[in-house]
């Protein structure tokens, strides 16, 4: 059974606290929502949690391993999509998803990132450029992303901003059907949304 | 992975060509400018050509390399990379041998006709393209270092060029001096089997050297 637990973590942003002591333990087909106000520590949260921060205290641990010591093995079983999602101006939607997958270790053929595209709902869009693309079009091609990826753990920062209503519907289905399969996500956002999952828990950040 | 991201930069590279061609430009104008500067002497042309060639190719591919990872850093692709479960090792060697495609290449093919302003005779004309074919990727690939650790700084592209530049010394001795060399009658070999060691000394280290900076860098 994977796990991801976070043992009295700390996080500093010059020699401000903005959290400290925190833990938790996320297992299979868990969600955890991180919650509080801007500037409470959420990205910083989640980008230690990925690997790229390190903490200034408190260990991070997936299947009872630091993720640092793991590195690649960590890498391959995660996904993180952040604030910036990596769109690339100059290359098409296709181009773009085809490429990050293939970094994010997964190799996707023409017809299925193609297919996945027209399910996030940019049929029609497949071959413009990503500088054409609206806000909430380039957030769908990140998202497309996680149509195509197999990794358990999904690390989302803010995945639902710039979406419209038919989006946010689409990827609480998606989200639910990755929790069902017993996957994980970690994700915060400002907007309700009520996600079934078998075990859903909150983190307050203050 | 390593092919993937030289297709992919070739391919950005392709996209947004006037990057390309600015260095290209401004490695020409360089050498151009000291002919018509220092005057019609032929022999005092002769003997400054290695080192202006040279001495413009470094800056010429310095030019360009905040270019290697600012665009990857400011939309995020490059955490993806960190993120990566493929060595970061070969996704930074990647994008620094795509980075010589790029802007080196073009160089060792131009060099050649620049070389003749300077009357270098044919064989110190091959020498000059051999020892920037093999100089040139060691440029992109200590370069890559320099970007790496100045990423996303203020002032960035001087802090740069005060860090790679020195670093650029033996190479430009080594390469400079090839040609001389080979003008003298004395043969390059020397000189060109250095420049050999440089070049696979720095595909061994740098890449490595630059994947430690980045994760430096975004932490």
């Amino acid at each position: 059974m994977p796990t991801l637990k976070g043992i009295d973590l700390e996080c500093m942003r010059g020699d401000r606290v903005l959290f400290s002591g925190l833990g938790f333990t996320l297992e299979a087909g868990g969600l955890m929502q991180v919650q509080g106000p801007n500037g409470s520590g959420k990205t910083s949260l989640l980008r230690m949690l990925c690997g790229l921060a390190r903490p200034a205290q408190g260990e991070i641990r997936w299947n009872g391993t630091e993720i640092r010591t793991l590195g690649g093995e960590y890498y391959g079983a995660m996904t993180y999509l952040g604030h910036l999602g990596g769109i690339k101006d100059d290359l098409t939607a296709v181009e773009n998803l085809r490429i990050s997958s293939l970094m994010g270790g997964a190799a996707v053929g023409l017809r299925e990132a193609w297919d996945a595209l027209r399910r996030i709902g940019l049929e029609g869009r497949e071959l413009l450029p990503g500088r054409v693309l609206s806000q909430g079009q380039r957030r769908r091609v990140t998202l497309a992303r996680l149509l195509v990826c197999e990794t358990i753990l999904w690390i989302l920062d803010e995945p639902l901003t710039a979406l419209d209503a038919a989006a946010v519907k689409l990827m609480q289905g998606l989200m639910e059907s990755h929790l069902a399969r017993g996957g994980m996500i970690v994700m915060t956002t400002h907007q309700d949304i009520d996600i079934a999952a078998p075990a859903v828990q909150r983190l307050q950040l203050a | 992975m390593l092919l993937h991201i030289i297709r992919r930069d070739l391919l950005l590279a392709m996209r947004r060509r006037s990057d390309v061609l600015t260095t290209l430009f401004f490695f020409v104008i360089v050498v151009s400018l000291f002919p018509l500067g220092v005057g019609p002497e032929m022999n005092m042309l002769r003997t400054m050509a290695p080192g202006v060639v040279w001495v413009a190719a470094l800056l010429a591919s310095m030019l360009s390399l905040g270019r290697m990872f600012a665009g990857d850093y400011q939309d995020g692709t490059l955490e993806q990379m960190l993120l990566s479960p493929e060595p970061l090792y070969l996704i930074v060697m990647g994008k620094a041998l795509a980075h010589w495609l790029v802007t080196g290449v073009p160089l060792v093919l131009m060099a050649p006709v620049l070389g003749i302003q300077y009357d270098l005779p044919a064989d110190a004309l091959l020498v000059l393209a051999a020892s920037l074919l093999l100089g040139t990727p060691v440029l992109s690939l200590i370069g890559a270092i320099g970007a790496a650790l100045t990423l996303g700084l203020r002032g960035g592209g001087v802090l740069v060029s005060l860090l790679v530049l020195p670093l650029y010394i033996p190479v430009l001795i080594f390469g400079a001096g090839a040609v001389e060399a080979s003008a003298a009658g004395l043969g390059a070999q020397a000189h060109m089997s250095l420049l050999g060691a440089f070049l696979l000394l720095s595909l061994v280290l740098a890449p490595w050297s630059t994947a430690l900076s980045l994760r430096i860098s975004m932490e």
